[in-house]
């Protein structure tokens, strides 16, 4: 009932901001120097007269005040209706339905892993707190949270690609090949490198943060108590540790999807990668305002979802949330 | 390190029992050192760069797509372009954009989390959902979509790095201005009688000012690496400045040809600078905070 209700709260607020992100890039983007016809028209510019420019103006409601036309839009969207795309000329629904799909398998791979390999080396950092290693995992994890993710990308790319020839120079599938006809053991080999290059990069932040979570558990007085017992090693990191710091992690993780987006947004651009981050960029560069606006919203969703998930599973496995907030 | 510090030394080593004898350098002096290594290199970056002539990143033919050697420690590009000069230039602007842009976002987020802390249960609420809104969009995202609408170009990239750096930093002001304003010393001192300005001038801001310049450099860091990503992608400065995002993204079509030198160097030094800035960071905030301060 209680956690019913605070994901309900939890909800309410996700949409009153999700409102607020509509009206402020909607005033945005009403205030910036694009225009929607000339992006529309793109090369085509000479052959279009003032006439024509208008009737697509008004075509579009271009000429109606901005807030008649902000409700328009608003209330389009809010039937599912993102209007179509300039440049791939298709629902902007349909293009971000596609290409999140690419986008997701990416991420997922490189969240599962560097999930994974970050929790284990946090632990075995906080495990042999000082030693070399733990100094090692401390020095790997704050280089590579200064690393610009995309020149990582340009690194693997060179080693692996160009240097050994074991993957394919970019693009999300071979050269020559319909998308339908694309074998899932392909899109999967060229996966491997622009998930290799999110795992890198996103195991520093939760490594960092578990080893701390070790060394706060391991200076408790339970876990004194623990060895006083005779209790060492890993059978008293799995007994009395993973429980505390796995909880954090989780909702650690679960959180970072804000970066892994802007991370999967750099790894597509240098794989030429045909996923949501591509279309970003080219929405970006080439004034596609309809879809811009579509994948802001979209992203803000997915940054929420991942909140709110960690939330969840954090007040249905933690007793001590779950109380704290019955108490309440 | 001279002979007070060691005799200082001696002595604690003497009253405690078993000081740090065989360390040479205390906590304090070795963050003070390594604080001004970092610094000096930032700095040495920076006049360098204005030192540097704009001859050698002329186009120059006659040596095209030369690998790293002792006249060009970087190599050149397929315009005869001397790599070494294009790296530090595009660096001492990094540094300046991040410079202006982390200014920008802790007075932003100093006024805000100050503002939430005291100035009731609506602004606070106004102020905590604000943050929401911005961390709820991935930063790369809100970045493209304020460089776009501020029409790209170096201008679109400030605003842009400037204006999405504030909220993390925003809620630290906050607590700190919170737990301090509710310190027993700050109630005494209003039943004393003193104003709100007073408490806010000579109580809180004192607090403030460690968060202030920390805060300033440990974002330092993120714009740096936000503005050579979003500069990368295409929509930041113009090509013909020396950016490193723009230099990394020119290196992207000479990769297959082998020319490893143009990516590799540029986007190294770029982590360098931005650790630099991590380890000052860093050990600033352990000189500065008291917890930390006599370790």
């Amino acid at each position: 009932m209680n956690s019913a209700k605070y994901v309900f709260g939890k909800t309410l607020r996700m949409i009153s901001l999700l409102i607020a992100l509509c009206i402020v890039s909607f005033i945005l983007v009403k205030n910036s120097p694009i225009d929607p016809v000339q992006a529309y028209i793109g090369a085509d510019m000479m052959r279009v007269s003032e006439e024509q420019r208008e009737q697509i103006a008004e075509n579009w409601g271009l000429d109606k005040p901005p807030v008649e036309q902000f409700f328009n839009w608003a209330g389009a969207i809010v039937k599912g209706d993102f209007g179509s795309s300039m440049i791939y000329r298709e629902p902007v629904i349909d293009v971000i339905g596609k290409r999140f799909a690419a986008s997701l398998a990416l991420m997922g791979v490189a969240w599962v892993l560097s999930g994974i390999f970050g929790f284990i080396m946090g632990i075995v950092a906080g495990m042999n707190q000082g030693k070399l290693i733990d100094r090692a995992i401390k020095w790997y994890c704050l280089t590579l949270a200064a690393t610009p993710t995309f020149w990582l990308g340009l690194i693997l790319l060179m080693i692996f690609s160009v240097g050994l020839g074991w993957f394919p120079i970019g693009l999300g599938v071979p050269v020559g090949v319909l998308s339908e006809n694309v074998t899932l053991s392909e899109k999967l080999y060229h996966l491997i490198l622009p998930a290799l290059t999110l795992s890198i990069v996103g195991v520093a932040n939760i490594a960092l943060h578990t080893r701390q979570k070790l060394l706060d558990v391991l200076a408790s007085d339970y876990v004194l108590f623990a060895r006083a017992n005779g209790e060492s090693g890993f059978g008293l990191v799995w007994k009395h540790g993973l429980r505390n710091i796995s909880l954090p992690a989780v909702t650690l993780q679960f959180a970072s999807f804000s970066e892994l987006f802007g991370g999967s947004v750099l790894a597509e651009q240098v794989f030429s990668y045909p996923g949501l981050g591509q279309a970003t960029v080219q929405a970006g560069l080439r004034g596609d305002v309809p879809l811009l606006l579509g994948i802001v919203l979209i992203s803000a969703v997915f940054v929420f979802t991942g909140n709110l998930i960690g939330d969840i599973i954090c007040s249905v496995v933690d007793p001590r949330i779950k109380e704290g907030r019955s108490s309440v | 390190m001279n002979g007070l510090s060691k005799a200082e030394n001696n002595l604690f080593g003497g009253i405690i029992g078993s000081g740090s004898l065989h360390l040479q350098l205390n906590r304090r002096q070795k963050t003070l050192i390594v604080i001004g290594i970092s610094s000096t290199l930032l700095i040495a970056i920076m006049i360098a760069a204005q030192l540097m002539s704009n001859q050698a990143i002329a186009t120059n033919f006659s040596q095209q797509n030369l690998a790293p050697s002792w006249a060009h420690p970087f190599g050149t590009d397929w315009l005869g372009r001397d790599m070494f000069t294009r790296t530090i230039k595009g660096l001492s602007i990094s540094i300046q954009i991040g410079l202006l842009a982390s200014s920008v976002s802790v007075v932003i987020a100093l006024v805000l989390g100050m503002c939430a802390a005291t100035m009731g249960k609506k602004v606070d609420a106004a102020i905590s959902w604000l943050v929401d809104l911005f961390m709820g969009v991935p930063h790369l995202v809100a970045l493209v979509l304020i460089a776009v609408v501020f029409g790209g170009g170096a201008k679109g990239v400030i605003i842009g790095v400037a204006l999405t750096h504030w909220p993390s930093l925003t809620r630290v002001i906050r607590a700190e201005v919170m737990q301090v304003r509710t310190s027993q010393y700050v109630q005494i001192s209003r039943h004393l009688g003193r104003s709100r300005l007073w408490i806010a001038t000579k109580h809180i801001l004192p607090h403030l000012l460690p968060q202030f310049f920390v805060g300033l450099i440990l974002i330092f860091p993120h714009a740096i690496l936000h503005e050579a990503a979003i500069t990368f992608l295409g929509f930041g400065l113009s090509p013909h400045s020396p950016a490193i995002g723009v230099i990394l993204s020119e290196s992207m079509g000479y990769l297959a040809a082998g020319m490893w030198w143009l990516a590799f160097f540029p986007g190294l030094s770029l982590l360098i600078i931005v650790r630099a800035f991590d380890v000052i960071g860093d050990n600033l905030r352990t000189l500065l905070d008291p917890h930390s301060a006599h370790e």
